[in-house]
C-alpha cells in the first residue's frame, strides 16, 4: 500500500509542482502582500502588517467606481446573454434547413479578431467628424437625439459596454447548449407529444431541466468571467478606464500594478483579495440555489 | 377498441442519393386488430415493426393508406388526440421528476373541461400505481429504480390517461432473464385487468408467443404471417416463419418429393401425400425427431447436452443446412451414445416442407399419429398458400 502511495505521488508530482510554482505561491504571495502596509517594491522594504491596504482600497472613489461598474456588468450580462444564448439554441435545434448555416454565423464572433470587433463597435456607436455613429443615425431615424456612446453620458457608455460583452460571450453560450440541446433524447420529446404537453411546458418542464447543468454551468463561469471583464472596456474606451468612469475591478489592480497611478502591489493585492472574496461568495451562493433547480 | 390498419405503407426516401428506389418500411399492411387482445409484432431487427408502432401512435406519418380506431379515421389525426399510450424501448421516463409527477405528468396536460384537480390526478396515479404494483415507489427518482421497476412506471404513465391503444416498443429489452419472465407475465396481467387493446412490438420469438393473442410475424416491411402463437407455429406460412419461431431453431435439409415419397440425402424418409415431384426444402421441428433404431433417417452423432428434462441431441447430416442438427426428445429415452450413427423416425406433423424457390409452405398429407383419421398437416393458411403456390407455378 505504502509503495503504492508513493507511486502516485510520484505520477502527480509534476502537475503539482507547477501549480504549486505558479498558481499557489502567487496566490499565497498576493494574500501576503495585500496585509503588508507600505511596500516598496524597488527596495523590498515595508513599514508594518495591518489592514490598511484594505481600508485605503475600499475608501478609493476609482475603486468603489470599479465595483460598482463591474457588478451592474455582472447583473446585467449574465443573465441577458443566458437568456439569449437559450432562445437562440433552442430556436437552432428546432430548425433543420440552414442550420448549419445559422450555427456558423452565431459563433463566428468567437473566431473573429478582438481588434476588428472593436472597429465594426466603433463604427456603430462612435461619433466622428464624418458620421454620428451608426446607432446614432438609426436613433436619428426614429426621431430621437443621438448620444454620444463613447465620450458621454454613463448609462450611454454602460450599455455599450454590456451590449458588446452579451455578443461577445453568446457564441460560446450557444455552441454548448446546442450541444445539450441535441443530447436530450428525442423520446423524452415523443412520449411528451403523445401526452398532448404544449410546446412551452414541453420546454420549462423537460428541456429546461435536462440541460439544467449545462446552463448552471455557464451560470457559473458567466459571473466569473464577468467580474474578471477588462479587456473588453479597453477595447472599447481605452486605457484611460478611470477617467472615462468605466474601469472594472480588475481594470484597477491593474492600474495599481502599472498603470497611471501604479507601483503599489500591495493596493493590487488587497483589490484581487476583495475580487477573490466576491467571486467565492456568489459562486457559493449560484451552488446552494443550484441544488434545487438543477437535475443532474 | 379495434384497431384496424388499410394497406399501411411507409417508405423513406433512399439516404444514398444516387441508389434508385425508396426503403419501403412497412409495406401495405393490413390487419384488424380485434377489440381488446395482446397483440404481438414479431420479426428481426429492420422489419419495419417499429415503424408499425410508431404509425399506429401517430409519431410517423404513412406514405400510404389507413388506420382506424374503432370506426374513427385517425390517419391524419395529431398523435395527441389519439388516445395512445406508448411504453418507450428505454421507458423515457423523466428523470429528474419523480415517480409520482412522472405518472401524473400526462394528466397535467388536459385543458379546460378535462382538466383534473390535483387530488384527483394522484388519486388516479396512485390507482394505476397499485395496478402496476409501484405504489410504494412513488417517491423515487427514475434513477432509484431497478429496471423492471422503471418498465412498470412507464406502463403506468402509459396507462395513467385512459389510453384507447396501448402500444409498446420492445417492453422486456432492457431486462435480465429473469425480470423478463416475470415481467411478460405482468404486462399480460395488467393487459388483461384493463382490458387496452395492446400491441407490441418484440425481436424475441419467446416473448411474442408467451403472452401474445395474436402474433403478426414480419420480415422487410411485409406481413408473412398472423395467427394464434401456437398456429403459428404449428403451420408456419413460410420457411422464413418456420426459422424464426422456435428454439432451438428449425432443423432445415435440402431434400426432395418422387411419387409421394420425401428422400433427404438419397434416403426416403417419409410418405408425403398430395405434394408434387421435385426439389424441395424439409424442415423439421427439434421435437419432431424420434430416436428409433430402424428409424429411416440417420445422422452422424457428435454430442448430447443435457437439459434436464429434455435431452437435446447434436449431431450432422450431409443434407442439412443448419450446421447441425438438433433433435430434442424427452431425457426418458435412452440414447445409445457410444455407437457414432443416431436414427430417427419422424413426426410428419413436424415436418415441413416448402418450395426451394419461392420458400413457401407446400401441402401434404400424412396418416396421423394416434389418429386412424387422415388428418392435414397444413392448416387454413398453409393450405391456400399451397394452392396458391400451385396455381402459380403452372
Amino acid at each position: 500500500m505504502e509503495k503504492r502511495n508513493l507511486k502516485a505521488w510520484l505520477y502527480l508530482l509534476p502537475a503539482i509542482l507547477f501549480l504549486g510554482i505558479f498558481m499557489i505561491y502567487p496566490l499565497i504571495d498576493v494574500l501576503i502582500y495585500s496585509f503588508e502596509e507600505g511596500y516598496n517594491s524597488t527596495s523590498e522594504t515595508y513599514f508594518g502588517i495591518g489592514f490598511y491596504n484594505y481600508s485605503y482600497v475600499l475608501n478609493d472613489p476609482y475603486f468603489l467606481q470599479a465595483i460598482k461598474n463591474t457588478l451592474i456588468l455582472v447583473g446585467i450580462t449574465v443573465p441577458i446573454s443566458t437568456v439569449i444564448a437559450i432562445a437562440i439554441s433552442v430556436c437552432l435545434s428546432s430548425i433543420k434547413k440552414l442550420r448549419n448555416l445559422f450555427q456558423t454565423v452565431y459563433f463566428l464572433p468567437y473566431v473573429t479578431n478582438t481588434l476588428a470587433v472593436g472597429l465594426v463597435f466603433m463604427l456603430l456607436f462612435k461619433p466622428t467628424d464624418y458620421s454620428p455613429g451608426f446607432v446614432n443615425l438609426l436613433l436619428g431615424v426614429f426621431g430621437m437625439t443621438p448620444v454620444d456612446f463613447i465620450e458621454g453620458p454613463y448609462w450611454a457608455k454602460m450599455f455599450v459596454l454590456c451590449f458588446y460583452t452579451v455578443w461577445v460571450v453568446l457564441p460560446f453560450k450557444i455552441l454548448v447548449l446546442t450541444g445539450a440541446l441535441a443530447s436530450v433524447k428525442e423520446d423524452y420529446y415523443n412520449a411528451a407529444r403523445l401526452d398532448g404537453t404544449s410546446s412551452f411546458r414541453i420546454f420549462r418542464k423537460i428541456t429546461l431541466p435536462m440541460i439544467s447543468p449545462t446552463v448552471f454551468y455557464l451560470i457559473i463561469t458567466g459571473f466569473i468571467g464577468a467580474f474578471k471583464a477588462y479587456n473588453d472596456a479597453v477595447a472599447l474606451f481605452g486605457t484611460e478606464l478611470n477617467v472615462a468612469e468605466m474601469n472594472t475591478i480588475v481594470g484597477y489592480i491593474y492600474d495599481r500594478l502599472y498603470g497611471e497611478g501604479g507601483g503599489y502591489p500591495s493596493f493590487a493585492s488587497a483589490a484581487a483579495i476583495i475580487l477573490f472574496v466576491i467571486v467565492l461568495t456568489i459562486t457559493c451562493i449560484n451552488l446552494l440555489i443550484s441544488k434545487k433547480h438543477v437535475h443532474y | 377498441m379495434k384497431v384496424v390498419l388499410e394497406n399501411l405503407t411507409k417508405r423513406y426516401p433512399s439516404r444514398n442519393k444516387r441508389a434508385a428506389g425508396d426503403v419501403i418500411a412497412v409495406d401495405h399492411f393490413t390487419f384488424e386488430i380485434p377489440d381488446g387482445k395482446l397483440v404481438g409484432l414479431l420479426g428481426p431487427s429492420g422489419c419495419g415493426k417499429s415503424t408499425t408502432l410508431n404509425l399506429i401512435s401517430g409519431l410517423t406519418k404513412p406514405t400510404e393508406g389507413s388506420i382506424y380506431f374503432g370506426d374513427e379515421d385517425v390517419t391524419k389525426m395529431a398523435p395527441e388526440h389519439r388516445g395512445v399510450g406508448l411504453v418507450f424501448q428505454n421507458y423515457a421516463l423523466y428523470p429528474h421528476l419523480t415517480v409520482m409527477e412522472n405518472i401524473t405528468f400526462p394528466l397535467e396536460n388536459l385543458k379546460g373541461k378535462a382538466k383534473l384537480p390535483k387530488a384527483e390526478r394522484e388519486r388516479r396515479a396512485r390507482e394505476i400505481a397499485a395496478l402496476v404494483q409501484i405504489d410504494s415507489l412513488l417517491d423515487r427518482k427514475p434513477s432509484e429504480l431497478s429496471g423492471g421497476q422503471q418498465q412498470r412506471v412507464a406502463i403506468a404513465r402509459a396507462l395513467v390517461k385512459m389510453p384507447r391503444v396501448l402500444l409498446l416498443d420492445e417492453p422486456l429489452s432492457n431486462l435480465d432473464a429473469r425480470l423478463r419472465l416475470q415481467t411478460r407475465e405482468e404486462i399480460k396481467r395488467i393487459q388483461k385487468e384493463t382490458g387496452i387493446t395492446t400491441v407490441f412490438v418484440t425481436h424475441d420469438q419467446d416473448e411474442a408467443m408467451s403472452i401474445s393473442d395474436l402474433i403478426v410475424v414480419m420480415k422487410d416491411g411485409v406481413v408473412q404471417q398472423i395467427g394464434a402463437p401456437q398456429a403459428v407455429y404449428d403451420d408456419p406460412a413460410n420457411l422464413f416463419v418456420a426459422r424464426f419461431l422456435g428454439t432451438p431453431p428449425i432443423n432445415v435439409f435440402e431434400g426432395c418429393v418422387k411419387k409421394e415419397k420425401l428422400y433427404i440425402g438419397g434416403k426416403r424418409v417419409l410418405d408425403v401425400e398430395g405434394a408434387d415431384d421435385g426439389e424441395v426444402l424439409v424442415g423439421i421441428r427439434p421435437e419432431g425427431f424420434l430416436p428409433d433404431e430402424k428409424g429411416s433417417f440417420s445422422c452422424t452423432l457428435s454430442g448430447i447436452e443435457v437439459m434436464g428434462r429434455d435431452v437435446s441431441i447434436v449431431s450432422t447430416h450431409k443434407a442439412s443446412q443448419n450446421a447441425t442438427v438438433r433433435a430434442i426428445v424427452p431425457s426418458e429415452l435412452g440414447i445409445n451414445t457410444a455407437s457414432s450413427e443416431v436414427s430417427f423416425s419422424l413426426k410428419p406433423s413436424k415436418v415441413y416442407l416448402f418450395d426451394k424457390e419461392t420458400e413457401r409452405r407446400i401441402g401434404f398429407a400424412f396418416e396421423g399419429d394416434n389418429d386412424t383419421q387422415k388428418e392435414s398437416s397444413v392448416g387454413f393458411v398453409g393450405k391456400i398458400l399451397g394452392q396458391l403456390f400451385k396455381r402459380g407455378g403452372k
